[in-house]
């Protein structure tokens, strides 16, 4: 058998994925026709290569059916309970930057804290009678962060894209989304809390703690991880 | 990997025993059903819930959830009958997620027993506590107790603004917040200069720029109003602050955190009828029966697990396993009995016991 290591299927995570390891000696290439999802490793024995949707890959690492994957930290600790426990981040690879933040109109001159999100969550819902809806796709994090801040009388919905979207139309009054750069969140009339953020987030090759391995694959493992120098 | 589940068959027998026991006290059985509608509790619990309870969604009735406790559904039984006093029994599997202990099980038993309508709430109290006991007596376990009442008395009695009086009781269930909240309304920690700069302005709204959503340019005027006024106010005294201190690092045995309790309240006189009540309660567990000399009180038990009681709290814990959860939890929860009673209110009183634990801990005989 060999190591599997799950890399992003597709543009610009898959290429940055591919400069990394190539600038470590190891040839990651897709192979047969653009749209077989089929690749190959060179540079390295016994090591064999799984393309998949990066949201997929903290899923394969948690039940051991790929030994290494690239993803972003904010989708292994959205997806995975305890995730320490399961996977392993072994480097940063540098790229895919992103921080998950929390994002209210621009107009609301009176909220640029935590503090003031849950003060302004305490009159909305003594006004309209329904707590403060709060539009996002990471359920888990944003939920636990705003527990840390203290911040009551709020409600989840769930979107799972053009989140930036979803205050103007009236399906939620803050949203709660990975952001690089914030064009989208300006170009949507919101501004991000003055607080630290949610979570940063980039590239990251994780090993799995679950994968079973043979002695041979062990050593194979090895060797890929002193080439990569991680 | 989830700890071996004692035989199911085991858990139930054990369950029915206690629950034969509150029903020969006089206790009604009650039933409810599994799938609860998640509206209700997510409105009463808010969104933390949903990290420790299983929604689901059903085509028709909208998002369900799998019963996290029997409380909910016992307090709209009682309300929607005749009113007059009852107590119930019930026992059944409740659902917990355990993101944070994957080791607990999140399938379990409760068996409940509920009073509702007592007349003396220190009669009610020390009634439920010391039947509690009494089944519990032969596992030797600690018992832990509170009172969320004195903390609300507490705040209620604070000499400063309404809205300050307010936003420090929403928070009652949050420790660090709430302490936030009283460093903050004494002025000990700094203004941030978002907030420094909303207030030296005198059009805030000048760069709003376009107005988008719900909360309408009113809304924010008005928080910002209010704002204002409270950064005019004075900040609470020092000496208030360390008195809020002590008042909830009190921690003894019953009889002296009531003198304790006593001492701070000759600054504190707010306190005083929640104090009389906690020493009427006392008074009635020692006619009960109960060692009330040596039994434990802490002013923050119950804080952060028990968010809709607002009266006496109390626990048991099994000293020899300290990494098991309590085996027994309950207390008071007349406010609840508010918010789903439409205007209505009755005294409610119960507890629950985890027969799965009972076993753990080798059983009652």
């Amino acid at each position: 058998m060999t190591i599997k290591l799950g890399v992003p299927s597709k543009g610009r995570l898959m290429e940055k994925t591919f400069g990394w390891f190539g600038a470590r000696g190891v040839t990651l290439s897709r192979t047969g026709s653009e749209r077989e999802y089929a690749g190959a490793v060179d540079g390295v024995d016994g090591v064999d290569l799984v393309l998949l949707s990066a949201g997929e890959i903290p899923r394969e690492l948690s039940a051991g059916r790929i030994h290494l994957g690239v993803t972003g930290n904010d989708l292994i600790q959205e997806k995975l309970v305890q995730w320490d426990q399961k996977v392993e981040p072994l480097a940063p690879l540098g790229f895919g930057h992103a921080n998950l933040i929390v994002a209210v109109p621009n107009c609301w001159v009176d909220v640029d804290t935590l503090d003031d999100l849950d003060g302004a969550a305490a009159a909305f819902r003594a006004r309209h009678g329904f707590r403060m809806r709060i539009a996002t796709k990471y359920h888990r994090l944003v939920r636990d962060y705003l527990r840390r801040g203290g911040v009551a009388d709020y409600q989840l919905v769930d979107s799972q894209g053009a989140t930036e979207g979803t205050v103007k139309n009236l399906t939620a009054e803050a949203i709660a989304d990975i952001t690089s750069t914030g064009e989208t969140l300006r170009a949507n009339h919101l501004k991000i809390l003055d607080e630290p953020p949610v979570l940063e987030s980039q590239a990251t090759l994780f090993r799995s703690r679950r994968a079973e391995v043979t002695e041979q694959e062990r050593a194979d493992l090895r060797a890929l991880i002193d080439r990569l120098a991680v | 990997m989830p700890q071996d589940i004692p035989n199911k068959s085991r858990v139930r027998i054990e369950a029915e025993a206690i629950c034969d026991g509150f029903v020969a006290g006089g206790a009604a059985r009650f039933e409810t059903d599994i799938l609860l509608q998640a509206e209700v509790l997510l409105d009463l619990y808010g969104e933390d819930i949903r990290a420790r309870a299983y929604v689901t969604t059903d085509p028709e009735r909208g998002e369900m959830m799998l019963r996290p406790d029997f409380t909910v559904p016992v307090v709209q039984y009682h309300m929607e009958g005749d009113g007059l006093p009852a107590s119930y029994t019930y026992f059944g599997e409740v659902f917990r997620k355990q993101e944070d202990y994957p080791d607990r099980r999140s399938e379990y038993m409760q068996v409940g027993y509920e009073e509702f309508g007592g007349s003396n709430a220190a009669v009610s109290d020390a009634g439920v506590f010391g039947q509690f006991s009494d089944v519990l007596a032969p596992l030797g376990l600690r018992a832990a107790t509170g009172d969320i009442g004195i903390l609300t008395a507490m705040v209620r009695g604070l000499a400063t603004t309404e809205d300050r009086r307010v936003a420090l009781m929403r928070h009652i269930w949050q420790p660090t917040r709430f302490t936030a909240l009283v460093k903050r309304f004494a002025g000990q920690t700094p203004v941030p200069p978002s907030r420094a700069a909303l207030l030296a302005s005198d059009v805030p709204l000048q760069d709003a720029g376009v107005m988008i959503g719900l909360r309408s340019e009113r809304e924010i005027e008005t928080r910002i109003a209010a704002l204002r006024a409270d950064a005019a106010e004075p900040p609470l005294s020092a000496e208030i602050v360390d008195l809020i201190a002590a008042v909830l690092s009190v921690s003894e045995t019953c009889p002296n955190a009531l003198e304790h309790l006593r001492d701070i309240a000759v600054d504190m006189p707010g306190l005083l009828p929640a104090l009389d009540r906690f020493e009427a309660r006392c008074d009635a567990m020692a006619r009960r029966g109960v060692d009330v000399e040596s039994l434990p009180f802490e002013a923050s038990y119950g804080r952060t697990s028990m968010e809709y009681y607002d009266g006496f709290v109390f626990g048991f814990y099994s000293e020899a396993r300290p990494d098991l959860p309590p085996v027994a939890t309950g207390g008071r929860y007349d406010a609840l009995t508010r918010r789903l009673g439409q205007g209505r209110e009755i005294p409610a009183v119960g507890g629950v016991i985890r027969p799965d634990l009972v076993l753990d801990l080798g059983g009652l005989p």
